[in-house]
C-alpha cells in the first residue's frame, strides 16, 4: 500500500501539450507503470491529438468520462493555473496535484474558497509532486532517487526533499510514498493532512517531514503527532539563518513579526516528540538512529 | 514588490479613502512650491524611503513655515536615513511628500494581510496607531481586532462598522470609517497586495477619518497583470544584486556573511545556509538558480556572488533531479574560467548524471574542491574561508 497513488492511478494531464508538461509527462510515463497511468491529456484547442501516444481532449470533464481517471496533475502556466485547478474540481476529481510556480495568492485564495465542501484533494501548487516508488510518479521529481520502503516523506521544498530521500536510499531506507506539498502561502493539503494519511498506512513505519519558515503549518502538525502519531516521526525546518521579512524564493518562506521562525517550530516539534535534527545531511541518519533503536 | 508612500496614498484615494493633501518633490524648490501650492500654515515634509521607522529616524518634519520647509527639505532630501528597517548603513533619500498638517484627535491602525491558517484575507485593526503592530500583537493581543474575510461576500458593511467601533472610533465617524476599511479591502484585492497597512489612521477633531500613512507590499506573481504597479517601482530603493539577479530570474538575496552559495531549489538553498551557519561559517548570500538553469545563468550566478568584497568563498550545492548535474558542472567550469575566480570553490553534486559532473569537475584542470555530501562540503567550505 501507499497513500494517495498507486500503480493502479488513472492520470489525466492538464498543460500536457506545453513544454514543461510534455517533458514531464514523458518522465512520468516512463517511470515504473506509467505507461498505463497516464491516460489522458487536456487542451481545449487540441481536442482529438494524440502526444506520445496519449490521447488529448477539450476539458477535465471529457478526459474522465473517457478514460474513467480520477487524479490530475497541472503544468499550465501560473495565469491559468487556478482556473485549471478549478475545473478540475469541478469535475469532481479525488486528487489534483498543481505543480505550476508562481500562481498569484489572490487566484488562490478564490481556488481554495470554491473548494469548500467539494470532494477533491489538492497537493500544491509550486510542489514537485508525489510518488509511490517503484508504481508511479505524478510530478517533477528525479524517479531514479527513490526506492520501495517504508518510511514516508512530506515536504514543502523540492530539492530538499530530494535531499532527504537521497539520504534514505543510500541508507538502505526505502519509501511508502514521498509528497511534496509545496511552499505557496495558500495550499491544498498541509504537513498534517498527510501526516494523518501515513498514520492510517499500514506499510508506512516513521515519516520525515521537511518544514520551512512562516506561517504555522508545522507547529498545527507537531501538535497533532503528540496527540494522535503511533509512528516515529523525524522533522527538520529550513531557515533558521533567513533574515526576517524577506521572501526566500518561495513565497511562502518569509518570517515577519517573529512568526513561523525555524527555532520557535523546531522548538515546538521537539515537544511534541518529534525527533529533530538541525542539521539537514543528518535527516537520513537520524531516521536510521530510531528505527535501529 | 514595495512603492513608496505617496504612491500608496495615490491607490488609496482611487479607493475612495481620504488622505492628507500632498505631493511628491524631488528637489528644495519642488518642496517649497508645493507648499505654497497647498496653502495653510503647517505641513508636514516626510522623507520618502520604502522602510518603515522614518519619523524616529529624522525623516518626517513638521514646519510652520515656507521657511521651515524648505530648511527640512534641505535636511532631509540626500540624508541617509538611518531606520530598525534599513541597517546601519541606511538609505539615502531621494524624494520627500510634502503634505498639509493634520489635526490628530486621536490615532488608529489598519492592515491587511494574506491569513494562511485561515486561508483568507484578514483585516486587522487596533486603537493602538503609530505603533508597530508586531509591538501591540506581542504585549496587548487583546487590542488588535482580526476579521476573516469571505471572498466572496467581501468586507460587509456590517463586518467594517463593527470594526470601527470596536476599535473605539466614535459613532460619527463610523460611516467614515466603514468608507476607508472597504476602500482599503478593495484596493488590496484588486491590486493583488500582499500587505496593505494604514498606520496611524487619524480621528480628526471634526471627525473625519483620515489615512496618514499608507504601506504597500504586492504579489511579485501578480505584476504580469498590473503594468501600472510595476510603473511605481523605484530600482533606488533595492539591492542592486537583487535587481541584477532578477534580471536573469535568479532568485537572489543578500547577507551579511562571507561564504557564496549557488543552490537549486529554495528549500535546499535555505538548508544550505543553515548548514553552514551550524559549522561555524556565515552565508554570504541566499541564491536559488531554480530548476532550469543554463551555463548563462551559472555564470551570471558566479558573476553576482563575486561583486561582493567580503567574499572569502563559495560552495555549489546542486541536488540535480531535472536539472542535470553534467550541465551544472560545465556551467560552473565555464563561469569559473570566465570571472577569474580568486576564491576557493566547494562543489557538491547530487542526482542525475553525478558521475559526469564530477568527471568535468575534475578533468578540468580548476582548483575545485569537491564536497561528498552536504555536511563534507559545508565543512570544507567553512574551513576554506577561515583561511582565505
Amino acid at each position: 500500500m501507499s497513500i494517495l497513488i498507486n500503480k493502479n492511478t488513472k492520470v489525466i494531464t492538464q498543460g500536457m501539450t506545453g513544454k514543461v508538461g510534455q517533458f514531464h509527462t514523458q518522465q512520468c510515463k516512463a517511470y515504473a507503470n506509467g505507461a498505463d497511468c497516464f491516460v489522458a491529456g487536456v487542451n481545449p484547442k487540441k481536442a482529438g491529438e494524440q502526444f506520445d501516444g496519449i490521447p488529448v481532449y477539450a476539458t477535465v470533464k471529457d478526459a474522465k468520462e473517457a478514460t474513467g481517471a480520477t487524479v490530475s496533475v497541472i503544468y499550465v502556466p501560473p495565469a491559468g493555473a487556478a482556473a485549471a485547478i478549478d475545473e478540475a474540481v469541478e469535475a469532481d476529481l479525488d486528487l489534483v496535484i498543481c505543480i505550476t510556480e508562481g500562481i498569484p495568492v489572490h487566484d488562490m485564495i478564490r481556488t481554495r474558497y470554491k473548494m469548500q465542501g467539494k470532494r477533491t484533494l489538492l497537493i500544491g501548487p509550486n510542489c514537485p509532486g508525489l510518488i509511490t516508488p517503484d508504481e508511479i510518479k505524478i510530478g517533477i521529481m528525479p524517479g531514479h532517487i527513490h526506492k520501495k520502503g517504508r518510511i514516508g516523506v512530506v515536504s514543502r521544498s523540492g530539492t530538499l526533499t530530494y535531499e532527504a530521500v537521497g539520504q534514505l536510499s543510500a541508507l538502505g531506507y526505502g519509501q511508502s510514498s514521498c509528497v511534496g506539498i509545496g511552499g505557496d502561502p495558500i495550499n491544498g493539503l498541509k504537513h498534517i493532512d498527510v501526516m494523518s494519511m501515513f498514520n492510517d498506512d499500514p506499510e508506512t513505519d516513521a515519516v520525515i517531514m521537511v518544514g520551512e519558515i512562516g506561517g504555522s503549518a508545522e507547529e498545527e502538525c507537531a501538535r497533532w503527532i503528540k496527540a494522535n502519531m503511533q509512528k516515529p516521526v523525524v522533522g527538520f525546518i529550513a531557515g533558521i539563518t533567513a533574515p526576517p521579512g524577506k521572501r526566500m524564493g518561495h513565497a511562502g518562506a518569509i518570517i515577519s513579526g517573529g512568526e513561523g521562525g525555524a527555532d520557535q517550530k523546531l522548538a515546538v516539534m521537539e515537544e511534541c516528540g518529534i525527533h529533530i535534527t538541525r542539521n539537514p545531511a543528518e535527516m537520513g541518519r537520524t531516521m536510521q538512529k530510531i528505527l535501529k533503536g | 514588490m514595495k512603492i513608496h508612500e505617496y504612491q500608496g496614498k495615490e491607490i488609496l484615494r482611487e479607493f475612495g479613502v481620504t488622505t492628507p493633501r500632498g505631493s511628491p518633490c524631488f528637489s528644495v524648490e519642488e518642496a517649497v512650491a508645493a507648499a505654497q501650492q497647498l496653502g495653510g500654515s503647517v505641513w508636514v515634509v516626510k522623507a520618502q524611503i520604502h522602510a518603515g521607522g522614518r519619523g524616529k529616524g529624522g525623516g518626517v518634519k513638521v514646519a510652520k513655515s515656507l521657511g521651515e520647509v524648505r530648511s527640512f527639505a534641505q535636511q532631509i532630501l540626500g540624508m541617509q536615513l538611518v531606520t530598525h528597517q534599513t541597517g546601519p548603513q541606511g538609505q539615502k533619500v531621494r524624494r520627500l511628500l510634502v503634505e498639509e498638517g493634520a489635526q490628530i484627535a486621536r490615532e488608529f491602525y489598519v492592515g491587511m494581510v494574506v491569513d494562511r491558517a485561515a486561508q483568507r484575507v484578514a483585516l486587522l485593526a487596533s486603537s493602538e496607531g503609530g505603533m508597530e503592530i508586531e509591538e501591540v500583537a506581542k504585549h496587548s493581543p487583546e487590542k488588535i481586532r482580526t476579521v476573516r474575510i469571505d471572498p466572496a461576500a467581501g468586507l460587509t458593511a456590517a463586518q467594517a462598522a463593527d470594526t470601527a467601533r470596536a476599535i473605539g472610533i466614535p459613532d460619527a465617524a463610523n460611516a467614515a470609517a466603514v468608507q476607508v476599511l472597504q476602500g482599503l479591502y478593495c484596493a488590496f484585492v484588486e491590486k493583488d497586495a500582499m500587505l496593505a497597512e494604514i498606520n496611524p489612521l487619524i480621528l480628526t477633531a471634526d471627525n473625519r477619518v483620515v489615512a496618514l500613512d499608507a504601506k504597500f507590499n504586492f504579489d511579485s506573481n501578480a505584476l504580469f497583470r498590473h503594468p501600472e504597479i510595476v510603473a511605481m517601482r523605484d530600482l533606488d530603493e533595492e539591492d542592486p544584486a537583487e535587481i541584477e539577479a532578477s534580471r536573469f530570474d535568479l532568485s537572489y538575496i543578500s547577507l551579511d556573511g562571507d561564504i557564496g552559495c549557488l543552490v537549486n531549489g529554495a528549500g535546499l538553498a535555505m538548508a544550505t545556509m543553515d548548514i553552514i551557519k551550524l559549522y561555524g561559517g556565515s552565508p554570504a548570500n541566499f541564491l536559488d538558480v531554480g530548476g532550469g538553469a543554463s551555463k548563462e545563468k551559472v555564470t551570471e550566478a558566479f558573476k553576482l556572488m563575486l561583486k561582493n568584497p567580503h567574499l572569502k568563498a563559495i560552495l555549489v550545492n546542486i541536488f540535480g533531479g531535472i536539472m542535470k548535474c553534467d550541465v551544472i558542472a560545465e556551467g560552473v567550469v565555464a563561469a569559473a574560467r570566465e570571472v577569474s575566480l580568486n576564491v576557493p570553490l566547494v562543489v557538491r553534486l547530487e542526482g542525475t548524471n553525478v558521475e559526469l559532473g564530477k568527471k568535468i569537475l575534475a578533468e578540468s584542470g580548476l582548483p575545485i574542491i569537491s564536497g561528498n555530501d552536504m555536511a563534507d562540503a559545508a565543512q570544507k567550505v567553512v574551513s576554506a574561508a577561515a583561511k582565505g
